[in-house]
């Protein structure tokens, strides 16, 4: 018997139709405005819950749904209008403790909700945001360690009693130098003890001690200070406000930052790449020593020069009283008695003993904030690229210490703007190193819209072109194959909702191309059963020849197609990968609609009948 | 396998004009890799590193005032451009040294916004690193590089060695003269189109493979006649395919390059001349070329045990 498929057959079809159709289905649902709520450190719970809705409905506003998925609260609203006037409300009274962002999320219904269907994934030129790829500065990195290791080498002498002569760092690593050998040695032995992170070697002519970093200190220095560095972004992007954030590392050095719907991206790159932090440092001297210090550029030993805002020169002390990494807390405010912008900060207990101490010996004297502020840049010159370093050190605040203060207290000295892009800094924590955005993508709202529009726009009127084209070409079979070409583009869709797979405008095309292509393996077939016709063979065994003789050519077709779009998801990156991700799925599904799927149309149609006249 | 029936009367000699074909086709490859050399590719910011901004203005816009404003503002060197429609504007700026590269695009907008006295709207920020730009180009070399020698590999093992020479060369062919174009008219070359190149790379071999694959057929079944004689009737027998294939993927490019919107216009352009391309070399480079190879039946004899495992869906 010609032209006949086991019942499993149909019935595999059938239930690849099926689920296929269910998993697309997400996609017709449309999106509902939200406000997304989220708490700094805890998860969500129902309380939270009846907190949220109790404060919406006090206000007169009225929501669409209220629910609490992964200690996240997200409430659904009917329009946008609506969606903003909730989240205005919902910052006042729920307090800075919570995370409020605005968000659209899809409107699948319960029950497809229940079987892990959502609709397709939009890239970012689809739905509108900001893209960066930043790269941290391991250099920068392994300096800071190599730093923090050299006081802790004097410190770490001096307590054992071992006089040396300096230490210093460069390019080669750290050099300890010594005035009588005997205390070389001695540093010699000990030193290696307590600094397992780094190799040391003795030059007994220079009695000069290097040590260098070791080969795997380094590697964990740069790993952990990628993830410092993400862990630190998070929370910055958690504190802006954007709901469903990406945050990932890609290579050894680079972390990618996907804030979809943001509209202020300027405001975001200032505060995802900053290094601002701060410094508090007792002054020394008086106003005339200052201004000599200038002049002369000579500075007394144990003091720096730092300049104020305006110009005017300050000399501090060499020792930190505390940094920027010993607050645990920081908001802005105003200033109670002048009124100015302030940000008041609490410090972390080791912070405040520090503080309390310095401050209760140093009544009456003045203190120095100093904001500090690091910048990199890659520049190429000719060929080589060059990265260049500035850090920015400022005196915002010199004032005279009232009374003794610990833990909490104000700084004043910063404009409105700065006062709250610090504030947000101090509390997100600072970067292990320094980060440069090295590509940014921002598309904004209206083109993300319009992209989506033509894209779909190009794929109806391609898809409609080739249905016309294929039914007055092949007419009863070439209904036949739109047939297979409809279940392609609905398993197509299926597929890209169910992996998530991230949907570009690359990767539109690639379905408007796929949908041209597929088409292809059923012109083999036809074509194949044209000529057995013609050759003077009966339809059924022109069927079933055309089908045998053409499927070792569409299998090397489109295998070589599919080399193609593989090389280019592995090498390629965003929007192509888009591309290559619809093509490679394209082409696995169109094999399958086209062969099996008309195969089983044609033997439904006209298996084990006698036929006397194919339409084709 | 029953014997083919050849008609050989309607048949299109088409391997009796391949010096002709040769000669052409030497000629725009040899105007492809001509104009690659002295005027080079557009290359888009993806890799020569830079600043795009695409804004939309709620009337149209004069151009002229635009650039003043902008080189008034320290952006002489700045590109503008209409992008769409007259409505909408693209900037392009080389990577600057003295500017904070963060607000650039920002500040830029902000000039535009004074040359309007309606809203102005920015529709697309991007900014592509010196560091990245450069990955960005070796990638894309090396995908290229990946991807001819997958395929070479697997023609090989599919067919012999003869048919993926054939294959590589006719592929080559393609991608010099699409690339070619974009020089000669001077289309900006920038990511997407570097996908396409690779989609035309598929495509193209899916067209050679198809008429490859009867070739392999016909030497097997056909006994008697000339090598030219197999190639003609091979790629008679598959010329209808071959054209409907080629036209139903065009009637789709089409659509893209129509109503994609701008941002996939050279990703359309570049694949409606592979298709174009590609259609035409797979009827005669690749069969000239397995001509001056000297294939003959022998070469696919070593297989012919594999014709049992040819099996039906």
């Amino acid at each position: 018997m010609l032209n006949q498929y086991p019942l499993w057959k149909y019935i595999l079809l059938v239930v690849v139709l099926i689920l296929a159709s269910i998993y697309a289905l997400p996609n017709l649902y449309g999106e509902d405005p939200a406000v997304q709520i989220s708490h700094r450190t805890k998860s969500l719970i129902d309380e939270d819950k009846m907190a949220v809705e109790q404060a919406i409905q006090s206000k007169d506003i009225i929501f669409k749904s209220a629910e609490l998925t992964q200690g996240r609260l997200l409430v659904r609203f009917n329009d946008t209008e609506t969606q903003l006037i909730a989240a205005e409300a919902l910052k006042e009274t729920l307090g800075k403790q919570y995370l409020i962002a605005l968000n659209l999320a899809p409107a699948t219904p319960d029950w497809l909700r229940a079987i892990n269907a959502a609709p397709m994934y939009l890239g970012l030129d689809l739905r509108g945001g900001v893209h960066f790829l930043m790269e941290v500065d391991m250099v920068a990195a392994v300096k800071r360690l190599e730093e923090s290791l050299l006081s802790d080498i004097r410190s770490y002498l001096r307590d054992e009693k071992v006089r040396y002569r300096g230490v210093r760092r460069d390019d080669k690593g750290l050099h300890i130098n010594f005035r009588e050998l005997a205390n070389m040695q001695k540093a010699a032995e000990i030193l290696p003890r307590q600094f397992r992170d780094l190799e040391f070697s003795e030059n007994e002519d220079t009695l000069t001690i290097n040590a260098r970093l070791s080969e795997v200190a380094i590697r964990n220095e740069k790993k952990s200070a990628l993830q410092q560095n993400i862990i630190t972004l998070r929370n910055r992007v958690n504190e802006l406000g954007v709901a469903e954030p990406v945050i990932q590392q890609q290579g050894s050095s680079r972390i990618v930052v996907q804030l979809p719907g943001i509209q202020d991206t300027a405001g975001a790159k200032k505060i995802l790449g900053a290094t601002a932090t701060l410094e508090f440092r007792m002054a020394e001297g008086t106003r005339a020593d200052w201004l000599e210090a200038k002049e002369t550029g000579r500075t007394p030993l144990n003091s720096v020069l730092y300049y104020e805002r305006d110009g005017s020169p300050v000399l501090l002390n060499r020792r930190v009283i505390v940094t920027g990494d010993q607050i645990v807390d920081a908001a802005s405010t105003f200033d109670g008695q002048k009124g100015t912008p302030a940000v008041s900060v609490r410090l972390n207990s080791k912070g405040a003993n520090t503080m309390g101490d310095t401050t209760r010996e140093n009544i009456g004297n003045p203190m120095g904030v100093v904001f500090i502020e690091n910048k990199i840049e890659t520049k190429r010159v000719g060929d080589t690229m060059t990265k260049h370093r500035t850090t920015t050190k400022e005196v915002i605040n010199v004032a005279t210490i009232q009374g003794q203060f610990s833990s909490r207290f104000q700084i004043t000295g910063l404009e409105s703007q700065e006062a709250h892009d610090l504030a947000l800094l101090l509390r997100a924590g600072s970067l292990r190193a320094p980060v440069e955005i090295i590509e940014e993508r921002t598309v904004g709202p209206s083109l993300g819209k319009d992209n989506i529009e033509k894209g779909f726009i190009s794929v109806i009127i391609g898809f409609c072109l080739v249905l016309i084209f294929m039914t007055v070409y092949y007419k009863g079979f070439g209904i036949i194959a739109n047939i297979a070409l409809t279940a392609n583009l609905i398993i197509i869709i299926a597929v890209l909702s169910l992996l998530q797979a991230t949907l570009t405008l690359p990767g539109i095309a690639g379905i408007v191309l796929t949908v041209g292509m597929a088409v292809d393996a059923n012109v083999l077939i036809f074509e194949r059963i044209r000529e057995e016709i013609k050759n003077g063979n009966s339809p059924q065994a022109s069927i079933h020849a055309g089908y045998e003789k053409a499927f070792s050519t569409i299998t090397d077709a489109n295998v070589t197609t599919l080399l193609a779009a593989i090389v280019l998801f592995t090498l390629g990156t965003g929007p192509v990968k888009g591309f290559a991700i619809t093509l490679s799925i394209g082409i696995l599904t169109s094999m399958f609609t086209a062969i099996v799927g008309t195969r089983a149309v044609v033997n439904v149609l006209y298996g084990n009948r006698d036929i006397k006249k194919l339409s084709i | 396998m029953s014997h083919t029936h050849i008609d050989t009367k309607t048949m299109i000699n088409f391997m009796s004009k391949r010096k002709l074909a040769m000669v052409f086709s030497l000629l725009l490859v040899i105007v492809s890799i001509g104009s690659l050399a002295t005027k080079g590719l557009n290359l888009g910011i993806d890799f020569t590193g830079g600043y795009l901004i695409e804004a939309g203005y709620q009337t149209d816009v004069k151009l002229d005032e635009v650039r003043t404003a902008l080189a008034n503002a320290k952006f002489k060197d700045a590109q503008v451009q209409n992008y769409g429609s007259s409505k909408d504007i693209i900037v392009r700026i080389a990577p600057r040294e003295d500017i904070n590269k963060a607000e650039i695009g920002d500040n830029i907008l902000d000039v535009l916004k004074t040359t309007s006295e309606k809203e102005v709207v920015m529709r697309r920020v991007e900014f592509v690193g010196p560091q990245v730009g450069d990955e960005l180009r070796d990638d894309g070399g090396i995908a290229l590089l990946v991807a001819l020698g997958g395929i070479l590999i697997y023609i090989s093992i599919r067919f012999q060695f003869k048919s993926a020479v054939s294959a590589i060369i006719a592929l080559m062919h393609d991608v010099i003269i699409t690339v070619g174009v974009f020089s000669i008219l001077q289309l900006e070359f920038d990511l997407t189109v570097l996908a396409s190149i690779l989609a035309v790379i598929g495509y193209s071999l899916n067209d050679t493979v198809v008429v490859l694959d009867r070739i392999r057929e016909a030497f097997r079944n056909i006994r008697k006649t000339t090598a030219e004689d197999i190639l003609n009737i091979s790629i008679n027998q598959t010329l209808a395919r071959t054209l409907v294939t080629s036209f139903t993927t065009l009637l789709v490019l089409l659509a893209l390059f129509f109503y994609g919107g701008e941002i996939i216009h050279g990703f359309a352009t570049a694949l409606i001349i592979g298709v174009v391309i590609g259609t035409y070399s797979s009827i005669y480079i690749a069969c000239s070329t397995l001509m001056i190879l000297k294939i003959h039946k022998q070469d696919f004899l070593i297989e012919a045990k594999e014709v049992l495992v040819d099996d039906a869906p």
